[in-house]
């Protein structure tokens, strides 16, 4: 059994950089953190190996540059067993489509996953497109928003999904992908051997060449997308703001307001 | 030269017609307007055929229906086919679904088998006009930013767009417009993840993202009972009730509630912020409500920097009385 997780990094602050021309991120400038919501993924992963297949191999995958190897290491600390960072010049600028083509193909090379975990999307590019086109791209059934794994048997994968309105009870051949959201662990904290495991535990860089790809579907030039524009947006409004020194007025003028504004 | 057709996917749920479907069709109304184009809203679902007339009163001019008994609910793998096969016949300029569940699991999957480009979450398209192309604007990093994307060189230049983000158009019964009913043989209707079945949430709140009304509680509610006083509000108003990621994480309210970076973006006609002090990522979850109300202790917090209306002052002293107010004019006018 073989359990693939795919994380990312995202800048540990708000403060992001934009490159101006190409509309790109300056990754390169700030700290970086492992995706939160990747870590429901990395437990998760964990959590199915533990309950189902003891014998299980975790590897997480990661594309970024190569600080990101951090973000791979803290997984492994984690307990994952072994990771691999993806990273090439030629990869830069990729949007998810090029991204999900690049991952896809390195999956490919290193052998492929019965089971692959992803979070719901990550906190810097919000898309939660790559994971659902890496399944596609590898001919997998996807399963999106998965709340709560109740079952692997027999090949089958018995899954919830949190959507609108309730939960969706779904069932998927393996092997498959699966993007799950927050409510569907509590992630564990790197364990003090899992940290020395990861500082010593060798992180074997993919680059564009070793993953077989198409260099017409890569990076910037592979990508059908471009950032035209980035600004900032105008988000302050010239709202009127009073104090409560009589709770009463203050609530008769809020009610005023909210009848001018035709809401109540 | 071919007529270009803006199309958007209609959202069948429940036996019924989503209305986010109508709001895409306020957006898809407006690029088809300005590319001289056609509208076409495809949607596939079971029995819905006499809901069809509702599509082209909101702005569809082409309704291309797939209705089968197989599509009573959502499959990504039937959906990606039928909806695959029908984009290469039909050759639209722009795809766009709203970015719900169904949208966001669909559409990326989809533009990978069309090996064309699809933007996340938008909130605001239009056209550019040199070159008829599609513009997605959509917030970025954490809504501190917005990036306006383009897909130059691939058809169509698909997008999800965030549901709220347009009021649908007037109920027009005049307009008139042409419905194309297909049928696919078996093997498209084929499925690996097969739905088994579904449980409903079970309390009767309407999800926060649904919501008209948000009524959310932060730090400054102390306690996590204290939020009996919000729900109430919400109740009177119709509406939802949202939290700041503290609240949540100190367990006052479940996850589902959270509004913010890594909870829920809502964007409903009325947010009132109460005891919440605005932190970047709680902003960029509901800064593109219609109004908003804040209600805190102090006058610095950032809330009411993009508040439309802000009351500095104890919300245990406004809010009760609210209430209070709210129910002696509902007593009154019933």
């Amino acid at each position: 059994m073989r359990i693939g997780v795919l994380i990312k990094q995202v800048p540990a602050t708000d403060k992001v950089k934009i490159d101006e021309k190409t509309g790109t991120m300056l990754r390169t400038e700030t700290e970086g953190v492992i995706n939160p919501l990747d870590l429901y993924a990395v437990e998760e992963a964990l959590r199915t190996k533990e309950r189902f297949f003891p014998n299980a191999e975790i590897t997480v995958l990661s594309m970024g540059p190569m600080m990101a190897i951090e973000a791979v290491k803290e997984a492994i600390s984690m307990g994952c067993d072994k990771g691999y960072l993806l990273s090439d010049i030629k990869l830069a600028g990729a949007d998810t489509l090029a991204t999900a083509y690049a991952l896809s193909s390195a999956i490919r090379k290193l052998g492929g996953f019965n089971l692959i975990f992803c979070g719901e999307r990550a906190t810097d590019g919000e898309t939660g497109q790559v994971g659902p086109s890496v399944a596609a791209q590898l001919n997998l059934p996807i399963i999106t928003y998965v709340s709560k794994i109740e079952k692997i048997e027999d090949g089958k994968l018995i899954a919830h999904r949190a959507i609108e309105g309730g939960h969706e009870i779904v069932e998927s051949p393996l092997p498959a992908v699966l993007s799950v959201v927050k409510e569907i662990n509590e992630p564990r904290l790197p364990t003090l051997s899992g940290k020395k495991r990861a500082r010593r535990l060798e992180i074997p860089v993919l680059k564009a060449d070793d993953i077989e790809v198409d260099e017409s579907k890569i990076g910037l030039n592979g990508s059908p997308t471009r950032v035209v524009k980035i600004f900032y947006p105008k988000i302050a409004r010239e709202g009127e703001i009073i104090y409560a020194d009589d709770p009463e007025k203050a609530v008769e003028r809020l009610l005023d307001f909210l009848r001018k504004r035709d809401i109540i | 030269m071919k007529e270009k057709s803006v199309w958007t996917l209609g959202e069948y749920r429940d036996g019924k017609i989503h209305t986010v479907s109508y709001e895409l069709l306020a957006w898809g109304r407006s690029l088809a307007d300005k590319l001289n184009g056609k509208l076409t809203c495809v949607i596939l679902g079971k029995n819905l055929k006499d809901q069809i007339k509702e599509l082209i009163y909101r702005g569809a001019d082409h309704v291309i229906l797939v209705d089968d008994p197989r599509l009573e609910h959502f499959e990504v793998d039937p959906f990606v086919k039928i909806l695959g096969s029908l984009v290469r016949e039909y050759e639209p300029e722009i795809f766009i679904a709203s970015a719900t569940t169904i949208g966001r699991t669909v559409m990326p999957v989809l533009a990978a088998t069309l090996s064309t480009g699809l933007t996340a979450d938008c909130t605001g398209l239009d056209i550019e006009e040199e070159t008829g192309l599609l513009l997605q604007t959509r917030p970025a990093i954490g809504g501190n930013v917005m990036a306006t994307i383009k897909t130059p060189d691939h058809k169509p230049q698909m997008a999800t767009v965030r549901p709220k983000s347009k009021r649908p158009l007037p109920r027009d019964e005049s307009r008139k417009g042409k419905l194309t009913e297909r049928s696919f043989p078996d093997s498209y209707f084929a499925s690996r993840v097969r739905r088994i079945s579904f449980i409903p949430d079970e309390s009767a709140e309407i999800p926060i993202q649904d919501a008209d009304i948000v009524i959310s509680g932060g730090k400054g509610l102390k306690d996590g009972k204290n939020f009996s006083l919000l729900f109430k509000l919400a109740e009177l108003l119709n509406g939802a009730v949202g939290a700041s990621r503290t609240a949540v994480d100190n367990g006052w309210i479940p996850y589902s509630h959270q509004v913010g970076l890594s909870g829920k973006t809502v964007s409903p006609r009325l947010y009132m912020a109460l005891g919440i002090s605005g932190a970047v990522q709680h902003l960029a979850g509901m800064s593109s409500s219609e109004t908003i109300v804040a209600i805190n202790t102090d006058p610095e917090a950032n809330i009411f920097k993009v508040a439309d209306f802000g009351i500095v002052g104890d919300l245990f002293d406004i809010v009760p009385l609210l209430i209070e107010k709210l129910e002696k004019e509902r007593g009154e006018r019933s």
